[in-house]
């Protein structure tokens, strides 16, 4: 039987700069094909020439054993070949329904949209997949996860035979993530192939039936994920051997340094109390919606102040505003690093000096030697992977990215560090000296507040976990009593 | 994501990139140039004089604008008021027996303040409209070109407030070693609005307000205050170049300025200031001021109609903004 994609020796260069020198794949029918490789790998190079985004150098691809080569993504899903991107586009005015068949509504008489099938059609689909979406809802009242369904819906709609998911876990917790697996799941029993691209292994590890490993746009090995480790699978994708998936080297203390007492937020966040301590990583865990960015919203003065109290070390503090919570020795690296972590337009340099200008400055004048020396402080201390600190934000890679966000706020000289989905989309690598800034912070006496959906991270880091359900305190899990299934078991 | 393609560090550029880079730099010299050759009239001390002094009124209206932009707005009062603060300022500066103001003329240099105050005042409702009340920049800056030329036509009664006094109308009129006073003023407020936007912590709040404003807030910026203040700042610079105008023609009139705010924005996003905020120059803005201003000069020189000016200036916005997307499309 011919595969359902083949592609062989695909090249690409931009400017002379080789991004892919050897790109093969090969996806069956009724399989679940990863593709792994860290940021710069080429994947996202590859599958832009897949789906006609790019042309390529060199190269051949074949559709069920046919050449073919696509201008464009719409032959490419007229060829039954769809995409699910890592950002989603949705016009959020207008319904799933309408979103859905974006351009290819049933039309009654006269040019009229044919709501009444439109809807029924939606609906069958989404009823299809056990998505719990109505098909009239506007796409702008869904969550960020629900609207990740929706678009995967899209796909499905063009009965496309190839699909690929890029990262598309990225915004979703857990339980949403479990319903994005059942859609796949029925997709490959009816024979269709699924390319997943993700950081997260483990999620590879329990719906993959193969990988294909990139490493620097070269094809480095692929094979059935049954005869293969985590561990190797690293090493392949990484290119050395990684000793420990986590970095931990902090003890909590017993100082006190953070209190939350009968704190209300957002999103009917209620009654919620706990203490964080000096070199202590606190883990927030809870689904989607359980109101754990609302708690660090609340805490860093981002949302109106409401009930309860919050003590930093030992004294009230109002929280007022992102300055007042910057002041009482706060930093929040969020969970969306492009939307609210960072000046995209910006260098590097901006980027990392724009929480500390006041102490850069002078008089309202900034001085130049200050902010090079401070990003230079940071870009050293934090290996982050530049060409200088002129550098435009925009081109680093996703680790270093985040790596800027954070030493943004390290020039700020917190005591408290929320982290809000800390290695969402960074790669491997990079998501190892993530957790070593982590570590060094606690054993340097910070103290660090973790929002995480991956559960092997917080059991990883994680010192103690209070869990959080419909706003509301769950329990709490100290680092000997933490489980996966304990965690889940509060959650849920 | 995974695009290397960058220039080499140390590498050449390329001759699209250095057109790209220094399109309208060249766009300058070549229209200059070409005017040199085909005009006699074109490269002489005073056409030349002429020129800058009739680019001083839209360069400092176009580099208040460009405050704004960046941060994402867009100001369409300063027309109005430039006219406001024109007719307020000379109301208090005329010599005229009208009796618009008791005790006038007062001194030049207090009907001034009066009439930045006004500027500044209008730019002040104009942001706390859109810092405070969230009203789209387009919105409220278009009621207040609206409210601005209608306070206008009720201070002065709808007629011209003639007659100024000889030290106000200097700021207009005058020279220094040679040089007409508005250039200085040009080049004065280019200076300064070039050393804030560059060296200061407020110019670094602009860009990252304009920039990504979420991200600025979350550093704990005063998001508020910074939108609030390049209104200001606009509105003052719309009130300096309404007292520059009315001191050029002697008197102020209460139609002045009309459609001014086109030729500002025209400047700015000529000078490679993205409408979309946080990226752009205060030294582009001023360039595509002088760029419009020796376009006008040049065609007037030439004999050309005033209605095909219209018409090629249309086209050189467009241009700009292309020659821009193009750019960003490659990075």
């Amino acid at each position: 039987m011919s595969a359902l994609l083949e592609v062989t020796d695909l090249v690409k260069s931009f400017s002379g700069v080789p991004a892919l020198r050897d790109g093969r794949f090969r996806l069956e029918p009724g399989s679940v094909h990863a593709l792994c490789g860290g940021n710069g790998a080429g994947k996202s190079t590859f599958l832009k020439i897949v789906m006609g985004i790019q042309p390529r150098d060199g190269g051949m691809i074949r559709r069920r054993g046919q050449e073919v080569s696509f201008a464009s993504p719409a032959e490419a899903l007229q060829n039954g070949i769809a995409i699910v991107e890592q950002e989603l586009s949705p016009v959020p005015a207008m319904s799933v329904a309408e979103n859905i068949y974006l351009g290819r509504e049933p039309v009654g008489r006269f040019g009229r949209i044919d709501f009444a099938t439109l809807n029924r059609q939606t609906q069958n689909l989404l009823d299809g997949f056990g998505f719990a979406i109505r098909a009239t809802d506007l796409m702008m009242d869904l969550t960020v996860a629900q609207t990740q369904l929706v678009e995967i819906a899209k796909a499905l709609s063009y009965d496309a035979e190839v699909i690929i998911l890029d990262e598309p876990t990225s915004a979703l917790g857990e339980a949403e993530a479990e319903h994005l697996f059942a859609a796949i799941a029925t997709l490959k029993a009816r024979g269709k192939g699924v390319i997943y691209v993700s950081h997260r292994l483990s999620e590879i590890f329990s719906i993959a039936d193969s990988y294909t490993v990139f490493r620097d746009g070269r094809f480095v090995q692929t094979g059935a994920m049954a005869d293969v480790t985590k561990d190797q699978l690293i090493q392949l994708i990484v290119g050395r051997p990684l000793t420990e998936e986590f970095i931990k080297e902090n003890t909590p203390g017993t100082e006190i340094v953070l209190e939350v007492r009968g704190l209300s937020a957002a999103r009917g966040v209620r009654d919620v109390s706990f203490t964080a301590r000096r070199g202590e990583i606190l883990g927030l865990y809870g689904l989607m919606g359980a109101g754990r960015t609302e708690i660090f919203d609340r805490l860093f003065g981002l949302s109106d102040v409401t009930g309860g109290e919050i003590f930093v070390e030992g004294a009230p503090v109002a929280l007022r505003s992102p300055a007042e919570a910057i002041a009482a020795g706060i930093a929040y690296v969020t969970e969306d690093r492009k939307g609210s972590g960072l000046v995209l337009s910006g260098s590097v340099r901006d980027n990392l000096c724009l929480a500390t200008l006041g102490a850069l400055s002078r008089a309202g004048v900034m001085n130049g030697t200050a902010e090079g020396g401070a990003a230079a402080r940071m870009i050293e201390a934090l290996k982050i992977k530049t060409a200088g600190d002129a550098l435009g934000v925009a081109q680093l890679s996703g680790g270093n990215q985040q790596k800027v966000v954070l030493g943004k706020w390290f020039l700020t000289a917190p005591r408290i560090l929320l982290l809000d989905e800390p290695t969402r989309g960074v790669d491997v690598g990079a998501k190892r000296e993530i957790y070593r800034v982590m570590s060094d912070f606690a054993r340097g006496g910070g103290t660090v507040l973790m929002v995480s959906s991956e559960t092997d991270e917080m059991l990883g880091m994680a010192d103690r976990v209070i869990v959080l359900k419909n706003g509301r305190l769950a329990g709490e899990l100290g680092r000997d009593a933490l489980s996966a299934e304990g965690l889940l078991h509060l959650a849920a | 994501m995974e695009l290397k393609a960058k220039t080499p560090a140390g590498g050449s550029l390329s001759g699209g990139q250095i057109v790209q880079r220094y399109g309208i730099v060249i766009a300058l010299l070549l229209a200059c140039l070409t005017l040199t050759l085909i005009s006699d009239n074109f490269l002489t001390t005073r056409n030349v004089l002429n020129v800058l002094r009739q680019t001083s009124i839209n360069g400092v209206l176009a580099i208040g604008m460009t405050f704004v932009i960046l941060t994402r707005g867009i100001d369409l009062s300063v027309g109005s008021v430039v006219a406001l603060s024109g007719v307020v300022a000379a109301s208090f500066a005329t010599t005229s027996s009208a009796g618009f103001i008791p005790g006038a003329p007062w001194p030049a240099g207090i009907a001034i303040l009066i009439g930045l105050a006004v500027g500044m005042g209008c730019g002040a409702v104009s942001g706390v409209i859109v810092a405070r009340y969230r009203v789209p920049a387009f919105v409220a800056t278009l009621g207040m070109l609206s409210a601005a030329r209608g306070l206008t036509l009720l201070y002065s009664g709808g007629r011209p407030i003639p007659a100024l006094s000889e030290t106000f109308r200097w700021i207009g009129t005058g020279s220094i070693l040679g040089i007409p006073v508005p250039i200085f003023l040009l080049l004065g407020t280019f200076a300064l609005a070039h050393f804030v936007l560059t060296q200061t912590r407020f110019g670094r709040h602009v860009y990252a307000v304009g920039g990504n404003p979420h991200a600025a807030k979350v550093s704990g910026l005063p998001v508020n205050r910074i939108r609030f203040l390049v209104y200001v700042i606009s509105g003052a610079l719309a009130g300096l170049a309404g007292m520059i105008l009315a001191a050029r023609t002697g008197s102020a009139l209460p139609q002045a300025g009309i459609a001014y705010e086109l030729d500002a924005i025209a400047a700015v996003v000529i000078g490679g200031t993205s409408l979309a905020g946080g990226v752009g120059r205060v030294s582009g803005t001023l360039i595509g001021a002088l760029l419009i201003g020796v376009m006008n000069n040049g065609l007037d020189l030439m004999g050309v109609e005033s209605y095909y000016q219209q018409v090629i200036k249309g086209f050189l916005i467009v241009a700009a903004v292309m020659l821009d997307q193009s750019k960003n499309k490659q990075d």
